[in-house]
């Protein structure tokens, strides 16, 4: 019985594999060719599985040295998404690395596959969507089965999103390199790959519905709101700044249904929700469960979780023509975009607020724990980046900074610091937890990592405010008799200090990611290193709290 | 719901009551300062929306009480800016192009109008310091070395109407023929040798003397140096548009590539090609219209820049 289901798999396989083949063979153009040969590969690679029944991932397992013992929770899916985020980080970080070098130094374009054009998407789509999506496809899967006391529901649909969602960064990642685009920022892949990653977010979103459903727990806590939030709000999103019809069924090549500054629109309101949602409201759900855990602290408000969260999702929705100010969109939508970011701000700060706050009664640890410090910067760069983005969305603001690498700067301190850190954070928790270690390899090591990347971020940061500002400054100065002064190529020649000072902050932030790679294959391989304790300062518990009135030994009010 | 509520002892706040995994929520009231910022925002937002445009209606939105528009905020800064050049613009135009220099401020002020102009419409082809791209055919500008003439007029009218540009521009037309096929192997290198040794980087070469007083004096003169009533470079200087190389040299014989440059008179209008024109002579290679051309050859020794050939 069970050889013949094996053999009915296997052709299953067989026949997609041969469908695959065909369609590399009829494909209407060389790179939707060789899309389909990758997914022609996966499926003989899947048919071999089935047929021999062959188990890659038993030897994997050992390689990556899972634990043997059945977990209580079904956390297979969380080790995979853990290692496939820092697969995906290293990757992104150092795409990232090679492009700012690019910037520096033209001469490292190398045509036609390793172009600007073509791996700046591989960088953002790498971090963005590979590195953060991971994450959070793993903590999701970690955090909702804890908090709602019980397994993942679909356990097979869930390996199938993880697997589904590596095919999709895949495709799209030989897609930016073979050159197959739909030119919208974030959105890139065609609609082949689109259709797919569609498919995989609906399992996704059944796999988390159908675990909140069955939880043991009367209430739903409020990460799981925020995961809830980014899960159904991406879909929409995506859905929507995707339509498009495609040339050929057999190629990559697709025209969206919208047109002109409608599509301007409708792309800057997918680009700046994914921030939104994606950046955003998931790193949030992460932050509420992860933060409370480590500093082993109450969340500071309840109150203030509900209103921070509510106002978030209804204002962000609304934000996006910020991003087109000055351009052919009319300006009372320009006008909605500026006010709606305006009144983001608070909103955006209620869960720094909440998360630092949360550190009450633990404010000690940020001396001795580096994974609290991580999160402690990671909210402080949060709560940045949060009042930076409505400044820039007031307009008279906007005038000097669009277009200018005040953005890009603008975005890296969001995402290098707010995204990165408590992702750093969060794998640095999960980590020993997941291979059952007594705890990673070296806490010194985590604090090397903290400080390696806090800099990088300061140099990063600092030369694109320096930069933009500049840039911006440059583009708009006129001389007494009314004339520009400078020309675009002064502005550019202008910029190239500032550029290799971001590209070293680079190699700061990647090499404090190479120094949490060894120490995860350390922690993995189950070695705890001998070093001496973080911190020596004596530290009395009892007098650390602010003094309450009544006195701590009241008794609660019944 | 909430049974479980207690007293947190670090901070002496109640608990909500609740517990997932060990997370508890505390019973905290918003921070004041926060929920004000927050109303602040929102006043100041429904201010905002009141003053400007933003409220979609059937078939156009809310104005606003400002009455203010982008559109109208973008001319009126383009109206003030003509304003403030009006005068100066009136006075250019009163002034004939071969005697901009006369007013010394009036100069100054259309050299600073024309560098702006350079930056953005010559910058691509001259560089943005105009020192032309070496060995592309884009000519320096700022030596003395001029194809079509240095003086304030023979700039004026180079912008004006172009080089090699079809429509109304017999003067900046001239066309080097090919001789490829014309001359055998020995010969080509022959007069190549001979262009070299015009300014001095091979030696004479008596068959390519005579292959080139057949064939290239007529254009380029006897002794190389050229002719700007043709745009002919002169070749017996040290500046090389295209190369000094035997290979160069011998491209541009067998497959001559000439430079061409649009007619700027009247995508530009008058005063911007006037203030182009100072700007372009004052860049270190202006020449005065005193002496006829043949002349001042004479006198500059280094000039004709050699433009396509």
């Amino acid at each position: 019985m069970q050889a013949e289901t094996a053999l009915g798999r296997a052709g299953l396989w067989f026949l997609l594999f041969f469908v695959f083949l065909a369609v590399a063979v009829a494909a209407a153009d060389s790179g939707f060719a060789a899309h389909a040969t990758i997914v022609a590969i996966v499926c003989f690679g899947l048919m071999c599985m089935s047929a021999a029944r062959f188990d890659p991932t038993t030897s994997l397992n050992s390689f990556f040295k899972m634990p043997d013992a059945p977990s209580v929770y079904d956390d297979d899916p969380v080790r995979w998404g853990v290692l496939a985020t820092m697969f995906w980080g290293l990757a992104g970080l150092s795409a990232g690395l090679f492009i700012a070098l690019q910037l520096a130094w033209p001469q490292l374009n190398i045509e036609p596959y390793l172009n600007f054009g073509r791996v700046r998407p591989l960088h953002t789509s790498a971090v963005i969507f590979a590195f953060g999506g991971n994450a959070l496809l793993a903590t999701s899967f970690y955090v909702v089965q804890r908090t709602c006391r019980t397994q993942l529901a679909f356990p097979g649909l869930a390996r199938f999103v993880f697997w589904g969602y590596q095919l999709f960064i895949v495709l799209a990642a030989t897609g930016y390199l073979l050159g197959i685009t739909q030119s919208k920022e974030y959105a890139e892949p065609e609609w082949y790959v689109d259709l797919w990653l569609t498919i995989v977010w609906v399992a996704y979103l059944i796999v988390f519905v159908g675990t909140l459903a069955k939880r043991k727990e009367p209430h739903i806590y409020v990460a799981n709101w925020f995961y809830l939030a980014f899960i159904v709000t991406v879909a929409m999103l995506h859905v929507v700044n995707n339509l498009a019809l495609p040339v050929s069924m057999v190629g990559s090549q697709s025209y969206g249904v919208f047109a002109g500054v409608q599509d301007a629109l409708v792309q800057w309101w997918y680009g700046h929700n994914a921030v939104g949602f994606f950046l955003t409201a998931g790193f949030l759900a992460m932050m509420y469960y992860f933060v409370p855990k480590q500093a082993e602290r109450p969340v500071y408000s309840y109150r203030l979780s509900i209103i921070h969260f509510w106002s978030l999702i209804f204002l962000y929705i609304w934000a996006g023509p910020h991003h087109l100010h000055y351009t052919a969109l009319p300006d009372w939508a320009q006008t909605l975009g500026m006010v709606f970011s305006v009144m983001l701000w608070m909103p955006s700060w209620g869960g720094m607020i909440n998360g630092l706050m949360t550190l009450n009664g633990a404010w000690d640890k940020i001396r001795t724990d580096p994974i609290i410090r991580m999160m402690v910067m990671a909210l402080a760069f949060y709560g940045m980046s949060t009042f930076e983005g409505p400044m820039l969305s007031i307009k008279a603001v906007n005038g000097l900074s669009h277009y200018t690498d005040w953005t890009i700067g603008h975005v890296h301190s969001g995402a290098l610091g707010w995204n990165g850190m408590i992702t750093f954070a969060c794998v640095y928790f999960l980590v020993p937890r997941l291979w059952k270690r007594e705890r990673m390899y070296s806490l010194r090591m985590i604090n090397w990592h903290f400080w390696l990347a806090t800099l990088g971020i300061v140099f990063y940061a600092a030369s694109m405010w320096v930069s933009g500002i500049q840039q911006g400054l440059m583009w708009r100065e006129y001389g007494s008799d009314g004339y520009l002064v400078w020309s675009f190529a002064d502005t550019v020649a202008a910029m190239f200090p500032m550029y290799v000072l971001r590209a070293f902050g680079g190699v700061l932030y990647l090499s404090g990611t190479l120094v949490m790679t060894y120490n995860i294959w350390m922690t993995l391989a189950g070695k705890l290193r001998e070093e001496k304790a973080m911190i020596e300062t004596p530290y009395d518990p009892e007098k650390d709290r602010p003094i309450t009135d009544p006195a701590p030994s009241a008794v609660p009010a019944e | 719901m909430a049974t479980n509520k207690r007293i947190d002892e670090p901070t002496g706040t109640e608990t909500v009551g609740h517990e997932w995994d060990g997370i508890e929520e505390l019973d905290t009231p918003m921070p004041r300062w926060w929920l004000w910022t927050f109303y602040l925002c929102i006043l100041f937002s429904a201010v905002y929306v009141v003053l400007y445009p933003a409220w979609p209606l059937v078939d156009r939105a809310t104005t606003g009480i400002l009455n203010w528009s982008s559109r109208g905020d973008l001319q009126r800064e383009l109206v003030n800016a003509d304003e403030a050049r009006q005068a100066f613009r009136a006075e250019l135009a009163e002034v004939e192009v071969a005697d901009l220099r006369a007013d010394e401020e009036l100069f100054r002020r259309a050299v600073a109008g024309g560098e702006a102009a350079f930056k953005v419409h010559c910058s691509q082809c001259h560089g943005s310091q105009a020192a032309g791209v070496q060995n592309l055919g884009y000519p320096s500008l700022s030596d003395d070395d001029w194809l079509w003439g240095g003086t304030l007029e023979d700039i004026h009218y180079s912008i004006t109407y172009g080089i090699r540009q079809p429509d109304n521009n017999d003067q900046r037309q001239s066309l080097m023929p090919s001789f490829d096929g014309l001359l055998d192997a020995g010969q080509l290198a022959a007069v190549t040798s001979h262009v070299q040794s015009l300014s001095g980087i091979a030696d004479a070469d008596p068959a390519g003397a005579g292959l080139y007083e057949q064939n290239c004096a007529v254009c380029h003169g006897a002794m190389g140096e050229g002719d700007r009533d043709l745009g002919a470079p002169q070749l017996n200087d040290a500046v090389w548009l295209r190369g000094s190389s035997t290979a160069d040299i011998t491209q541009q014989i067998l497959h001559p590539r000439m430079g061409a440059m649009p007619a700027w008179g009247e995508r530009l209008g008058p005063s911007t090609v006037k203030m182009l024109t100072a700007y372009v002579y004052s860049l270190g290679g202006g020449e005065d219209a005193v002496a006829p051309p043949a002349d001042e050859q004479a006198v500059a020794e280094v000039e004709v820049e050699s433009g396509g050939q």
